[in-house]
């Protein structure tokens, strides 16, 4: 029952090939180009366009799921298989990292870091197999950018809107402004970071591949015929440079943006004000059942 | 007459290419301070290597925005703005 799950994960890795494939037209993987666009929705304020990105991004949606599927089918107390101890490995691992980096009150962000963790490692990893990673279009990286800005404001109005509103006055009124900026830079650099890194990984492959295509062809130009056009030097030697742009690099930067969501979170929160909110909501309560519960006596009487 | 404004257009966008990726150069000296002082923290005390590890990392990605918004701007300049810039030409002199 588990390994269809791992076939379907499989699968829809393949069918984000089989369009790439079937859609997008062939280069020599030397033009530098942003995501093909596959085609346009028409929408009343501006077109839709549904590009290469977002193709693949839904395609490692899928295969995230699909592999957690996997992962977490068959559960069982004793005797247990590899699988499920993956799985609890994974879990272990994540609720340690949000307990340490978030504390208690948020132990709730697991599952969400989690999920950014995977989508973001998936994402940059898929350029391994020849796809177009998401995670190097600014589009895909500004909506999580975005959502995780949301989270922000959320858990910063916790404690009412007045003391967020307030949060902005400090430590001088007349630096509100810059407060403001502040608020405004979180989100774009949280994409920008990402999505640098991640293009201007592919960007120095690219170049790097077009240098050694120019480098084969100048040093063995003394072949005969069609064996001197075959590129040499890029069998082998991009490869290792893949391991940093693709493998360290793309893991790593998921765990950046994983741990700063956690930072900026959990370090916008205002704890103190929360609590001392929710400590006075229960007094109110209180004292508002203890009047309703005099009323009642009164009534009785 | 146009080439010649088409080509102060890819030649500075160029320009402004190479100008922005100067900002490099701060990362750079950000991060070799940060990973110096990792490694004396390990020196000092190797069995918290992990720890500072990963804070370094965390640290020298974070020190890398400045960079990178050089990055993007330089990008933006080399691939999105002579397009725009030899359009905009072409609508003023009406061509």
């Amino acid at each position: 029952m588990s390994i269809v799950f791992l076939i379907l994960s499989i699968l829809s890795m393949a069918a984000a090939i089989a369009v790439k494939v079937m859609f997008v037209p062939a280069s020599d993987g030397i033009d530098i180009s942003g995501a093909h666009v596959f085609f346009t929705i028409k929408m009343p304020i501006q077109d839709l366009p549904i590009t290469e990105a977002q193709v693949n991004s839904w395609c490692v949606i899928l295969a995230v799921l699909f592999l957690c599927l996997f992962l977490t089918t068959g559960l069982k107390t004793r005797n247990i298989s590899i699988r499920q101890m993956v799985a609890e490995w994974i879990v272990e691992k994540v609720t340690g990292l949000v307990r340490t980096n978030m504390g208690e009150y948020f132990e709730g962000f697991a599952p969400f870091i989690a999920a950014i963790l995977g989508l973001s490692g998936f994402s940059s990893l898929s350029s391994l197999l020849g796809l177009f990673p998401p995670t190097s279009d600014i589009n895909i990286i500004a909506g999580w950018a975005i959502l995780v800005f949301f989270l922000i404001t959320y858990y910063k109005m916790k404690a009412g809107p007045w003391i967020y509103l307030k949060s902005f006055g400090q430590p001088q009124p007349l630096l509100a402004p810059l407060n403001i900026i502040s608020e405004v830079a979180t989100p774009i650099s949280m994409a920008f970071r990402h999505y640098g890194n991640v293009l201007s990984g592919s960007i120095i492959s690219v170049l790097i591949a077009v240098g050694l295509t120019k480098l084969s062809n100048s040093l063995f130009s003394f072949l005969p015929g069609a064996i001197a056009d075959f590129p040499y030097l890029r069998i082998g030697i991009p490869a290792v440079l893949s391991i940093y742009f693709d493998l360290f690099s793309g893991c790593l930067q998921a765990f950046i943006f994983a741990i700063l969501t956690m930072l900026y979170v959990a370090g916008g929160f205002p704890a103190e004000e929360y609590a001392a909110r929710k400590k006075r909501r229960q007094e109110r309560a209180a004292a508002k059942a203890a009047r309703s519960q005099t009323a009642g006596k009164h009534a009785d009487n | 007459m146009l080439e010649l404004a088409i080509g102060i257009i890819l030649g500075g966008c160029a320009l402004g290419a190479g100008c922005a990726m100067i900002a490099g150069i701060g990362p750079g000296i950000g991060e070799g301070h940060a990973v110096a002082k990792a490694c004396e923290a390990i020196g000092r005390q190797p069995e918290c290597k992990g720890d500072v590890t990963s804070t370094m990392l965390m640290g020298c990605a974070v020190a890398e925005t400045t960079g990178l918004y050089a990055l993007v701007i330089a990008i933006l300049l080399i691939f999105v703005a002579p397009g725009r810039f030899v359009d905009l030409l072409m609508t003023t002199i009406g061509g």
